[in-house]
């Protein structure tokens, strides 16, 4: 079980080899990365994620151990960058291990939902027409309710 | 003495990160209302107390929130991480 907020960049292929193999225990592995787009109506050149050191390690470990008591999970690793980044980086990662397909794609799922409304980072985007707070959308927080 | 931080825009319109406060105040709601009273970059920022957040100690928390024992408190928008 591994939680890391980090300002570089990180290499997702080595990190899901590392993850996925030499497991006996975990038959499947399922793994989501977040990665900067350019979704903004002028060009976006930079984002730049602030976010609260302590208390954001703290959160992710608690989402973490939620998701273990959920599901029957052998591993877990969460990867959050902070600071500067430009499109076409990698944001974030995560990954789980089950002996089951199905509690890997839930239990990713669900520190998916909760990690981008419960952990505490905040995204501010740059673009030809200056710089903006990204706004929390409704349907992240909708997103929670489903696993009430 | 509390430590209150802020993050985001509520940093960026109080014009600091974090400030240590002497205050008398009970629960958040009260702290709050101590800081809008002081000038009136503190009331921009908590202007919609709907659209903040607040963690206690590192815990998400509400501004009902008891103080008592509190070391730090923050103030930020809804987050958006992921």
């Amino acid at each position: 079980m591994t939680v890391r907020v980090q300002e570089a960049t990180f290499d997702f292929g080595a990190e899901a080899n590392a993850f996925a193999t030499g497991r006996t225990d975990a038959g499947a592995v399922v793994t989501f990365t977040g990665i900067v787009r350019d979704l903004a109506t002028t060009e976006l050149s930079k984002m730049v994620i602030e976010h609260y050191p302590g208390m954001t390690e703290r959160a992710l470990e608690k989402i973490e151990a939620e998701a273990r008591d959920r599901w029957d999970l052998r591993d877990c690793l969460i990867i959050h960058r902070y600071g500067p980044m430009e499109p076409g980086d990698m944001i974030m990662m995560v990954a789980t291990a089950s002996p089951h397909r199905v509690d890997a794609f839930e239990a990713a799922e669900f520190l998916m939902d909760y990690l981008k409304s419960r952990a505490p980072f905040w995204k501010k985007e740059y673009t030809g027409d200056g710089e903006d707070w990204v706004a929390a959308k409704d349907e992240d927080e909708d997103a929670l309710s489903r696993w009430d | 003495m509390i430590d209150v931080l802020y993050f985001a825009w509520v940093r960026e319109r109080i014009g600091l990160p974090k400030e240590q406060v002497e205050t008398s105040a009970t629960t958040v709601a009260e702290l709050v209302d101590e800081l809008v009273a002081r000038e009136e970059r503190y009331a921009a920022a908590f202007a919609d107390r709907d659209a903040l957040r607040v963690a206690v100690d590192q815990d998400l928390t509400d501004f009902s929130a008891s103080l008592a024992g509190v070391r730090e408190v923050a103030f930020f928008p809804p987050m958006t991480g992921g």
